[in-house]
């Protein structure tokens, strides 16, 4: 499964990268959600992947009973994907604000209004 | 000890509010601070005598080996004396020249400041706690210089200053570095006792010429010299103390302090006697050629620091005597000269000696400190600068190398002098009177009593020479030498080489103070033509040069298209990781299906699905919709493999980013088609080229695992040691809490970003 | 924003008591099950969503009691004042402490600076998207 997920992960790269290179600054977000999107699977997919054994204790033992999911990049992608939220909110926001002071969606002809 | 050095940083902090409580008097409250440091220095004096030197030691980066050690020996108490003596004298002249001036508790606060900078320098026996303070003494002054910054002029001296001087440190730095990898310590006071012959070390020619860049920018000396006269835009109470008596000549504190260590290499003592004879006659040329007072003062100040480091250079136990005498007698004369240049100034209005004379009668006592002060700086009997230029020429007279053509150059630097010294003393206050802005009269107490000091001073150590002797000289030159020196100074050498020197030297000095009126236009012609090709032309075209070529590389790099500022990092990024890969690990193409049931198949098209229709489609919605399927994907991915936490964040996530999207995108206008085909196609080619990096990088990672997980750390402490079974929120809320604590402010500072631009577009709007 | 279906109305009265509800369970169990204040906080930020969506931003703000800004910075407290046992027994930051409460029966209440810590990042992921959202639907009226 791992071996697929690399290559599914590595399209979502690309279309992230690709939307983000856009010059409409909507495309740019999209682009942004992608980006963190297949980063977070990225880290999921490379600390491999158990089907059916979550990270957590079954209740009166201190051990798993097996092999469980490696629960770290767990908490690692948990926060990113809040932080990437928050993030996206402030991007998305400074966007429309930027959009109605400068009034063009188009990266280019942003360059010439930082007077 | 470490409350002496700080304290002029303390007292500098309470400055404001003692100018509103002391007023007009605020020079001489200060003034306690360094004169109360003089009498502590001062009782330092017998218990150096009996040592040899004092070290007094705090830790301050204890980790780093850096500390707050302080050396005290012979030379540094010599400077500090200096410093806190004359500094004394400055605080009062400066309340009185600057009197009702806007900024004078700031001046005095850069003052004070400059003063505990200047003490840690000489005082410090770490190499980086010197810098430091090196450092600092260099922002102070750019700071006193460019005080008067209305002034165009002074801001352009200021920064020139700094730029030489903070160009030279980081050479400096790079010097002491060096030396601390060669000596193996950063500990001057090591450093010193050490008998290692570092001359003989691979590094030693780097180091010297790396530490001498630093001293010599510092220090003025040639080509680094021109931007001394240029710091005279400065109130004149800096120019006396910073740019005579004290920052200029830290310089030569560091090349002194460190004379004993590098001193037996040829590189150091050819390249002092080198530049220091040609400081000494070119700045002894330019003062004998300028007609504004201060502009004399700063060039034979120059003229003074090539002679101090060529006295370093020769090296012999005479010539060390010669240095430590002629240091003291040089911060005397020029301290107090300095002072009369500024009340000349102040009450004249003009700097020029051309339009002055005749003043000793408005001006009796003024006059009479002038003329004591200027015979120091003549080197005429019985002052204290008489016995510092006899020892001067009988030190170069048995200089080991170089000795005829260095006494050649002394007697011609000395006969300008004395041509400089009638300059000052005898054309401003004997013969006609001159035609000045101002009305002159004579200059009030405070202005005078600097300057009558240090004249008296110097008289008396001329006279008996046997006092600063024994106090502390002879254990000043003892720590520039390395070694205990036996010394006697005296008034009276008999009748000898040196004293014939200083005859002739004398008459040909007066023969050109003569025809000073006739030679001014010829040199100020040659002075003019010379400008041109001298080294602060060379400066202004350094600075241009900087500037074209930080903006051509601005126009090249800053384009402001953001899309390729994007496309390069992207590309840079990907390639540098791709070929990083491919020369480390090789391609690794393995698509393993065996492992997957049909439904992950499933997931894995609506993803590849997802992505691909969000990033073609041309209506908005379709994207947005798309966007939330794949999130939705992502979300199932996370569930299956057993991370429900993961799955349930990532849905709520996405609905609300669905609804972020909804609320805010769509008062946009809808996609276009901006680029052109070839746009697309590139950035298309870039984004393929990352992709299959990316997946290089997973397969590569899945290949190998270099280190044992920490995970297990987590799994068997999270039930005994945190009490949860939930592992990821255990290592959320207990294990990595810090990180936690950490996201939510990030999380906060986001919400006030938007709240802030949104609050910021409401008040926008209630503008007309 | 707001909308005027009945049926909303009707499903954001009735579904938001229990979102919140389900948010608190979630919070509280979230050291040994699936849950925590991450995810307590994003399903109470719903519930609110949910209700703003029905009522209007106004509404909403008046149901919250609180300016969410306020929220956020309690939250902010909240985690910052779980590290001061710590720092009172002179503990490395964060070191966490638990008490257990005797209650009428065989019972004990679990008390513990983690739980304290993980009410903060409840509130201020709550607090952080009402801000964003109320102020957002706000500008759009």
């Amino acid at each position: 499964m791992e071996s697929l997920m690399a290559y599914v992960v590595g399209i979502l790269f690309a279309a992230a990268i690709y939307m983000m290179l856009r010059r409409s600054i909507v495309k740019l977000v999209i682009g942004l959600i992608l980006l963190s999107n297949a980063a977070n699977l990225l880290i999921f997919v490379v600390s491999g992947m158990t089907r059916g054994a979550p990270p957590l204790l079954p209740e009166g033992t201190n051990a798993p009973l097996g092999a469980i999911a490696d629960p770290l990049p767990q908490a690692l992608i948990l926060t990113a994907i809040v932080i990437a939220f928050g993030v996206l909110a402030f991007a998305v926001v400074l966007i429309r604000r930027a959009y109605e002071v400068v009034g063009t969606d188009d990266l280019d002809q942003m360059k010439d209004t930082d007077t | 000890m470490l409350l002496a050095v700080l304290s002029g940083f303390l007292l500098a902090m309470a400055v404001p509010a003692l100018h509103r409580i002391t007023g007009k008097y605020i020079g001489w409250a200060l003034a306690f601070l360094p004169a109360s440091l003089t009498v502590y220095f001062a009782s330092l004096i017998p218990a150096v005598q009996a040592n040899g030197s004092l070290l007094i030691e705090y830790a301050w980066l204890p980790g780093l080996d850096i500390t707050l050690n302080f050396l005290v020996d012979g030379l540094s108490l010599v400077f500090a004396l200096l410093i806190s003596g004359i500094g004394t004298f400055i605080l009062i002249y400066s309340g009185s020249y600057l009197a009702g001036h806007k900024y004078l508790a700031r001046f005095f606060v850069l003052m004070l400041s400059f003063m505990a900078s200047m003490f840690g320098l000489v005082l410090s026996d770490n190499l980086v706690t010197l810098f430091v303070f090196w450092e600092l003494t260099s922002i102070t002054s750019y700071l006193l210089i460019g005080f008067n910054h209305e002034d165009m002029e002074a801001r352009k001296s200021a920064l020139q200053g700094l730029f030489v001087t903070v160009a030279g440190g980081l050479a400096l730095m790079a010097g002491l570095i060096l030396l601390a990898i060669m000596s193996g310590s950063y500990s001057l006071s090591e450093i010193l006792s050490s008998d290692m012959a570092l001359h003989e070390h691979a590094f030693y020619t780097a180091a010297v010429i790396c530490i001498l860049a630093g001293t010599f920018t510092k220090s003025a000396q040639v080509p680094f010299h021109f931007w001394l006269p240029n710091a005279m835009a400065a109130p004149t109470p800096v120019s006396a103390f910073l740019h005579s008596a004290t920052m200029v000549k830290a310089g030569i504190y560091l090349m002194a302090r460190l004379n004993p260590s590098l001193g037996q290499g040829e590189l150091w003592s050819q390249a002092l006697m080198l530049f220091g004879a040609a400081t000494m006659l070119t700045g002894a040329y330019l003062a004998f050629s300028s007609t504004g007072i201060k502009k004399v003062l700063a060039y034979s100040t120059i003229m003074a620091l090539g002679t101090l480091t060529m006295l370093l250079g020769v090296g012999t136990e005479l010539a060390l005597t010669a240095f430590v005498c002629f240091l003291v007698a040089h911060s005397l004369y020029k301290g107090a000269l300095f002072m009369i240049a500024g009340a000349l100034d102040h009450e004249t209005g003009t700097k020029d000696i051309t339009v002055m004379g005749g003043l000793r009668k408005a001006m009796p006592v003024t006059a009479v400190i002038a003329c004591l002060a200027a015979l120091s700086l003549a080197g005429l009997p019985p002052l204290f600068g008489f016995i510092a230029k006899e020892l001067l020429f009988e030190s170069l007279l048995e200089s080991p190398i170089w000795s005829a053509s260095l006494t050649i150059t002394m007697v011609l630097a000395a006969m300008l002098l004395v041509g400089v010294a009638g300059l000052v003393a005898i054309k401003p206050f004997f013969g006609q009177s001159g035609n000045t802005p101002k009305k002159p009269h004579e200059a009030p107490f405070g202005m005078l009593i600097g300057p009558a000091v240090l004249s008296v001073t110097a008289l008396v150590f001329g006279l008996v020479p046997f006092l600063p002797e024994a106090a502390l000289l002879q254990t000043a030159i003892g720590s520039v030498n390395g070694a205990a020196v036996e010394t006697k100074l005296a008034l009276w050498h008999g009748v000898n080489k040196p004293l014939m020197l200083s005859v002739i030297s004398l008459l040909l000095g007066s023969g050109l103070l003569a025809s000073w009126n006739r030679l001014r236009s010829p040199l100020a012609a040659i002075n003019a033509s010379a400008a041109r090709f001298g080294p602060e032309a060379g400066y202004f075209k350094f600075m241009d040069g900087i500037t074209i070529i930080a903006a051509w590389q601005t126009r090249i790099l800053q384009n402001g298209v953001l899309g390729l500022y994007l496309l390069i990092l992207v590309a840079v990024t990907f390639g540098l990781t791709g070929y990083t890969l491919l020369t480390q690990h090789g391609i690794n193409l393995t698509l393993d299906l065996a492992d997957s049931h049909f439904y992950e198949w499933g997931i894995a098209l609506l993803l590849v699905a997802a992505a691909t229709f969000s990033s073609t489609t041309h209506s908005r919605l379709g994207s947005v919709a798309s966007m939330g399927v794949l999130g939705f994907g992502v979300a199932l991915t996370f569930i299956l493999f057993s991370a429900p936490d993961l799955g349930i964040t990532q849905l709520l996530v996405e609905t609300l980013t669905v609804i972020l999207l909804v609320l805010v995108l769509f008062k946009l206008p809808e996609f276009g088609n901006l680029s052109s085909p070839f746009e697309r196609y590139r950035d298309l080619a870039v984004a393929i080229f990352a992709g299959i990096v990316m997946t290089l990088v997973i397969l590569a990672a899945l290949d190998v695992q270099y280190f044992e997980s920490i995970s297990s750390y987590y799994i068997e402490n999270s039930a005994t040691l945190a009490y949860g079974r939930n592992i990821v929120n255990v290592i959320l809320v207990d294990f990595r809490a810090l990180d936690t604590l950490g996201e939510i402010f990030v999380l906060s500072l986001a919400a006030l970003g938007v709240l802030s631009m949104i609050k910021l577009k409401a008040e926008d709007q209630h503008k007309p | 924003m707001k909308t005027n279906t009945l049926i909303l109305h009707t499903a954001a009265l009735f579904i938001m008591p229990l979102q919140l509800m389900f948010s608190l369970f979630l919070l509280l169990r979230g050291h040994d099950e699936p849950g925590g204040g991450f995810i307590g906080g994003l399903v109470a930020a719903s519930a609110f969503v949910l209700y703003a969506f029905a009522f209007g931003a106004t509404a909403t703000r008046h149901i919250l009691r609180v300016d969410p800004r306020d929220l956020l910075s309690a939250g902010l407290l909240f985690a910052l004042a779980s590290t001061i046992p710590a720092f009172l027994a002179g503990q490395p930051m964060l070191t966490a402490h638990w008490w257990e409460l005797p209650l009428p029966g065989d019972t004990y209440l679990k008390l513990s600076t983690v739980l304290i810590f993980d009410i903060g990042v409840y509130a201020a992921v709550l607090g952080t998207i009402m801000t964003f959202v109320i102020n957002l639907m706000e500008s759009e009226e």
